[in-house]
């Protein structure tokens, strides 16, 4: 059932419930975390309206910063405002930032160590019809493995929301990613909301099985918890907004009780969230897993739904793990 | 104006450093040699006269801000930084070593008194052009001085940075091209050519100066011009001599990514102790 100590939405299981883009949680959490701090900046690449950049600009002319169409300027101006004591907040699409400007983050912004906050935008196979170019499926696993990167995947726009205003007042770089399509807003502004806090949504009496999911998937997770439970399937849903630095005491809890442990996230299995998850499962309390992600493909176009479905990341997927590792 | 007794004291300092490179290099047995020599005079400019700063307080808020692009000419940076008086002479023999707060390429968060990490090249422009930017918005007074190179003008980053500075007028930026005309592979204009250079500063707004980067106080007179310019930032085209200071390696490409040897460190250092032969005795 659901955890009341998550206060999440309602109704979250309704079928009109509330859908919003996680990017919207950018837009506003920057206007309120610029209320709270004239040293916030955001500095865009040419797509403020998409990226949602376009509400701090509003709010805060003089403090945003347009590159035009150049990434690797994006993080290096960034880096040097940094420097001089602004905290920026970088936006474009992940596969731009950080797919086309890795280095430049790699050496000045995380070797380097200083308060950049770069937030990658169109995350995921869910950002659709654009196709594979735009569909950024690596960058969980290229931040992550930076020293001093603190990686953040926010399930909702109220919780990236609360990531951006938690960024905001954290020292160091941080990495925030962000998608595209409207998806269920199942938390609320009780829900807790800490960096490197985990949380449980769902938690049947005699769990035999954990799913762990990032992103905007913890939603399904949570549909596939439901749809186990009339099968008389007892999980815990944990989701895991950090990716780094991991929840590792709740994460190793819910595996200890479940003794199975399924891992979902909109990203290549090589490397991503799953893999994060695999590793410390591995060494601590190693257990049956099953990881679900892009099998190592890349995308193409379709709607949100469609592709999901396309590459296994729906609720059915889920299940059909949970019966695998039950040997169902 | 600098007196003649200012410019006499500036080329100790360079010939100081450039003595410390060669001492520095030898010990690490790996690093550059032609460029740190070649800005020798450039930084002994920058360390002992053009700065604003503080060595015993290297986080001084109001101190100007010199960002080095081409991390790998470090040993320069270092030995100029030491005399100075960051920190000890001696400790740039630790060059490379490990545990040592002298990187192969600088590491803002080992040293205090590096402004940032550098080494990737092409980065350094617009780390400087978003620190200026900055501290514009704050209305502060600092300057911010961009050391680069050559050959990373064939790097992307640097022309969006260029761009960048040029709409923003950002006139509390300088950046300074090291124009040594050589890169690992060769001579830049045989690798990749990247003339004309001013024009292209030009064309994208900036104010563009040139000057001999060996001589002082044409140097010291063209950063000087710089800070009255207004509406743009300025590029000062530095042409130096790859090795300056020791002739059997000078503009000699080859010498742009390896250490002297033991011997041949002594005999590099006897000529820069004896001022090519004018003083007839080495000093100590």
């Amino acid at each position: 059932m659901l955890n009341q100590d998550a206060r999440l939405s309602p109704n979250v299981f309704a079928s009109d419930n509330e859908k919003v883009p996680t990017r919207d949680g950018f837009g506003k959490g920057t206007v309120e975390a610029g209320k709270a701090d004239s040293r916030i900046v955001v500095l865009c690449a040419d797509l403020a309206e998409s990226t949602r950049a376009e509400w701090f600009k509003k709010e805060f002319p003089e403090r945003f910063i347009e590159l035009g169409v150049a990434e690797q300027n994006l993080a290096t101006v960034a880096s040097g405002m940094a420097r001089a004591g602004k905290i920026p907040f970088i936006a474009s699409y992940a596969a731009f930032s950080p797919g086309r400007n890795y280095e430049q983050i790699r050496t000045t912004i995380a070797l380097n160590n200083v308060s950049v906050k770069i937030c990658g935008m169109h995350a995921g196979i869910s950002v659709g019809p654009d196709g594979a170019t735009h569909q950024m499926l690596e960058d969980i696993g290229m931040m992550r493995m930076l020293p001093h990167m603190t990686v953040i995947v926010p399930g909702d726009a109220e919780e990236a929301r609360k990531a951006v205003i938690a960024a905001a007042k954290t020292d160091g770089p941080v990495y925030i990613r962000f998608g595209r399509a409207a998806t269920p807003l199942f938390t609320t502004s009780h829900t807790p909301f800490h960096i490197g806090k985990a949380i449980t949504l769902w938690e049947s009496e005699k769990p035999k099985v954990a799913i762990f999911s990032t992103g905007s998937l913890s939603y399904t997770a949570l549909t596939a918890a439901r749809m186990l439970s009339e099968e008389h399937i007892g999980s815990i849903v944990l989701h895991i907004a950090t990716v780094k630095p991991l929840d590792t005491e709740t994460i190793l809890a819910v595996a200890r009780k479940t003794g199975r442990v399924i891992t979902i996230e909109e990203h290549q299995r090589a490397g991503g969230f799953g893999s994060a998850v695999a590793e410390l499962i591995a060494e601590q309390h190693p257990i049956p897993m099953r990881l679900l992600g892009i099998e190592d493909l890349f995308g193409q176009s379709g709607e949100p739904e469609e592709l999901l479905k396309h590459y296994g990341l729906d609720a059915l997927h889920i299940r059909d793990a949970a019966h695998a590792l039950l040997h169902i | 104006m600098l007196t003649d007794n200012e410019i006499k004291e500036l080329e100790s300092h360079a010939r100081d450093i450039r003595e410390t490179i060669i001492q520095m290099l030898v010990a690490a047995g790996s690093g550059h040699t032609a460029g740190p020599l070649g800005m020798a005079d450039i930084f002994a400019a920058f360390y002992f006269h053009i700065l604003k700063h503080n060595p015993a307080n290297p986080d001084w808020e109001e101190r100007d801000r010199l960002i080095l692009s081409n991390g790998h000419i470090c040993p320069v940076l270092y030995a100029s930084m030491a005399h100075a008086g960051y920190f000890p002479v001696k400790e740039c023999l630790t060059l490379r070593k490990l545990g040592s707060r002298l990187q192969g390429h600088p590491e803002r968060v080992r040293l205090p008194g590096l402004e940032t990490t550098s080494g990737p090249l092409g980065e350094g422009l617009s780390q400087a052009a978003g620190a200026a930017y900055a501290f514009r918005m704050d209305g502060k007074k600092q300057h911010i001085y961009c050391l680069m190179s050559d050959g990373e003008q064939q790097e992307g980053n640097t022309w969006e940075a260029a761009m960048f500075a040029g709409k923003n007028k950002l006139h509390n930026l300088t950046a300074i091209m090291d124009r040594n005309n050589i890169q690992i592979e060769g001579m830049t204009e045989d690798v990749m050519p990247l003339e004309p250079l001013a024009d292209k500063y030009r064309a994208f707004n900036w104010h563009v100066l040139e000057v001999n980067g060996n001589d002082i106080t044409a140097f010291i007179a063209a950063v000087n011009e710089a800070k009255g310019i207004y509406e743009k930032p300025t590029l000062i085209i530095a042409h130096t001599i790859p090795g300056k200071g020791v002739s059997e390696i000078e503009f000699d490409y080859h010498w742009h990514g390896k250490p002297p040897t033991k011997e041949e460190g002594q005999r590099f250092l006897k000529e820069i102790r004896t001022m090519n032969g004018k003083v007839p005795h080495e000093y100590a």
